[in-house]
């Protein structure tokens, strides 16, 4: 019986750590460095100063470029911007609208209503401007990258020795630049290497250099600062129910952990009288 | 149906009106209060019932998520993406469903292993045993659909590795292929049609489930010592309260752990490349089904030209796709002939030294099947790929029924009432 329970014990380890077999790093190449996030872990939760920090390089830097099609304005509420706040945002904007009653296509303010719009009209004109490479929307890239979205379970059957999560990748993305590729590689003049992107092979510039924002709060815009912040920004925009659902996690597994107490002193009582 | 006889009065009016119409309270009362249950079931038992309440999860956080979810293909992601972010707690929904599909495989991975331990699968549970196959491959069945409906990148080239394999069949294997496509690519009507299936499946798994349950009451629960009840009153304890708390409380374990994942780590077992949206035009760098097809997918991709198996058998009938296809379906259907392929007319691995030694071998093995199936294919990796996959076949057809017929068991208790009182008697009860 004892043999039985810890041979069960440990197919279940087994089962749940072989369980994550699919999550796979993508591509080759080294991992990215998994960072400090204030979101990370059971507790973890967005720090706003950094959500509000990284949304500002978003703004100035990466939506040159970039989308962050499945944000509306209004859902800039989570960064602790009030309702005016969010309106001055949105109307440094303007969307097209239409048809209107003469069935022309019009453009107005942004309100916060809308959807944040995408810098180039679709893929084509995108990739027009950009030599030949599509600059992917952002909405739900630190889910898409790495080891997904934030997980408070870090390793796997199949990385052992754990793994990045989305955030780690963006970050090190930003911050893996090098002036030269590495000797034998070969590399096109359009493109830069990367320590962390697949294939190393890059067509985005270096976006960010020191100072290429100036900090509303004042913190001092460092390469690493800003890649952190804006990674945190990208880690909301991906999975922006993060504080609700751990809060709520705390909650349910709490109340899950007294009830199932209570059961099992239930069950003891019950299957007393057999014994 | 056998159980306990209906003996089943009430003193209420309304219920005596309607069980003399429609005998369904009596009907309960057997079946679930009465129901003599052997008293010595172990943690493992729980997993039965787990199953069918995850079924009811699965189904109602299907129905939900229906509701807002469009199977277009230039709608399905962005609504996915939609339920997410502005569906009232549709966050939680759709991680209770995603999350739900790997905790009842797990689920019944567990409760199929438990049966092949303490042998539930033989004489009179055959037919138990073989509806529960099916009910494994409608399961397999619908949730490689549900997966497809997200229309992320694995969505998409998972449909189409997938369903590719059909086109192995020669001569009809391309029409089929495109029947099932609905086309001549995976495409719109294959997202259509995979979110009907995906919706009627489930049903039929509950129609399963019914049949399995109605064979499970013929002749009771197997128990951990294999053998029958044989005085009911000695051997049995009614299954309300005794199974009801017993079961309430693994739920209660189950539901924290599933809360955890749920809670903390949504995406833990998922594919990041589902967050991007299906593009025909780039294809992922690898493409792994979900952990639960892992073993099953290992064993397609160990048909190569080179494998022995298929270089000293079977190429001359097939080429080695089709082998593999072949060999993926036989790996589960095979399943369906074990109560015939074990000779041993001892059930527990308890009393049987040898089997229970080979029995936690090809439990290792298929977790190193399913391992090996997520890694890419080359190097040593083709190489133990294919003889886990040699010794999944070997154990089931070659040692099961060798063994059976050469092992001598250890001597069975007389009786369950007699197990229970020989051993250490409150851990034995547990």
């Amino acid at each position: 019986m004892q043999m039985i329970k810890t041979l069960s014990a440990a197919v279940v380890v087994i089962g749940l750590a072989a369980s994550a077999g699919s999550v796979h790093a993508a591509g080759k190449g080294p991992k990215a460095p998994a960072q400090d996030w204030s979101f990370q872990g059971i507790f973890g939760t967005y720090d706003q100063a950094a959500l509000q920090r990284g949304f500002q390089v978003y703004k100035n830097v990466c939506a040159a470029c970039h989308g962050l099609s499945r944000i509306a304005f209004r859902n800039l509420e989570d960064l602790g911007y009030n309702e005016d706040e969010i309106k001055a945002i949105a109307s440094e904007y303007e969307v097209t609208d239409g048809p209107d009653e003469e069935g022309d296509m019009f453009d107005r303010t942004a309100i916060p209503a809308d959807r944040w719009p995408s810098p180039f009209p679709n893929k084509q004109a995108a990739q027009s401007a950009n030599g030949g490479a599509y600059p992917l929307d952002l909405s739900l890239i630190t889910k898409a990258r790495a080891g997904g979205g934030d997980s408070a379970i870090r390793v796997s059957m199949l990385q052992p020795t754990g793994f990045p999560i989305g955030a780690d990748y963006v970050y090190g993305l930003l911050t893996g630049y090098l002036e030269e590729a590495p000797e034998g590689f070969e590399i096109a003049d359009t493109q830069y290497y990367n320590k962390y992107f697949p294939g190393h092979a890059i067509s985005m510039a270096p976006p960010l250099y020191e100072d290429a924002v100036e900090y509303a709060d004042g913190t001092p815009a460092t390469m690493s600062q800003m890649a952190h912040d804006v990674a945190t920004f990208l880690t909301w925009t991906a999975e922006p129910e993060l504080n609700e659902r751990k809060n709520m996690g705390l909650k349910v597994i709490l109340f899950l952990i007294v009830f199932t107490a209570m059961l099992y002193a239930l069950k003891r009582k019950i299957w007393a009288d057999l014994h | 149906m056998s159980g306990a006889s209906s003996d089943y009065k009430s003193n209420n009016a309304i219920v005596n009106w309607i069980e003399y119409r429609l005998p369904v309270f009596s009907f309960l009362d057997s079946q679930l209060n009465k129901y003599p249950t052997p008293k010595n079931l172990n943690y493992f038992w729980n997993f039965g019932s787990l199953a069918g309440i995850i079924l009811v999860i699965m189904i109602v956080s299907g129905i939900t998520l229906a509701m807002n979810y469009a199977a277009i293909e230039s709608a399905a992601f962005d609504s996915v993406d939609r339920i997410m972010r502005d569906v009232n707690f549709g966050w939680l929904i759709r991680y209770i469903h995603m999350n739900g599909a790997h905790f009842f495989f797990f689920i019944v991975y567990i409760h199929i292993f438990r049966g092949l331990y303490y042998g539930s699968y033989k004489a009179p549970r055959e037919i138990l045993w073989m509806v529960g196959i099916f009910i494994l491959l409608a399961m397999m069945a619908t949730a490689f659909m549900g997966y497809v409906l997200p229309w992320g990148q694995m969505s998409f080239w998972g449909a189409t590795v997938i369903t590719n394999l059909f086109s192995a069949f020669p001569l009809i294997g391309e029409s089929v292929v495109e029947w099932l496509w609905g086309g001549f690519v995976v495409g719109n009507p294959t997202l259509n049609r995979f979110f009907a299936l995906h919706y009627l499946l489930p049903f039929v798994i509950v129609g399963l489930v019914f049949v399995h349950l109605w064979a499970l009451h013929m002749h009771h629960s197997n128990n951990p010592t294999g053998v029958e009840i044989k005085d009911e009153k000695e051997d049995t304890i009614p299954f309300h309260p005794y199974y009801t708390i017993k079961d309430m409380f693994g739920l209660g374990v189950f539901l924290i752990f599933f809360a955890f994942i749920v809670f903390y780590a949504p995406n833990y077992l998922g594919h990041p490349d589902n967050y991007v949206p299906a593009n025909s035009l780039v294809t992922p760098s690898l493409i792994v089904p979900e952990w639960y097809f892992l073993p099953f997918y290992a064993i397609l991709r160990a048909f190569t030209d080179e494998y022995f198996i298929y270089a000293w058998f079977l190429q001359w009938f097939m080429s080695a796709k089709l082998a593999g296809v072949i060999a993926m379906f036989a790996s589960i259907l095979v399943l369906l002939a074990l109560p015939w392929l074990d000779r041993s007319r001892v059930r527990s691995s308890k009393y049987r030294p040898i089997y229970k030694v080979a029995f936690w071998v090809f439990a290792i093995d298929c977790v190193i099947l399913g391992w090996v199936g997520g890694q890419p294919a080359e190097g040593v990796y083709v190489t133990i790929t294919q003889w886990a996959t040699f010794y999944y076949f070997f154990h089931l057809i070659i040692l099961v029924p060798v063994i059976g017929v050469l092992e001598r068991p250890k001597p069975l208790p007389s009786s369950i009432a007699a197990s229970v009182k020989g051993s250490h008697a409150p851990q034995a009860a547990e």
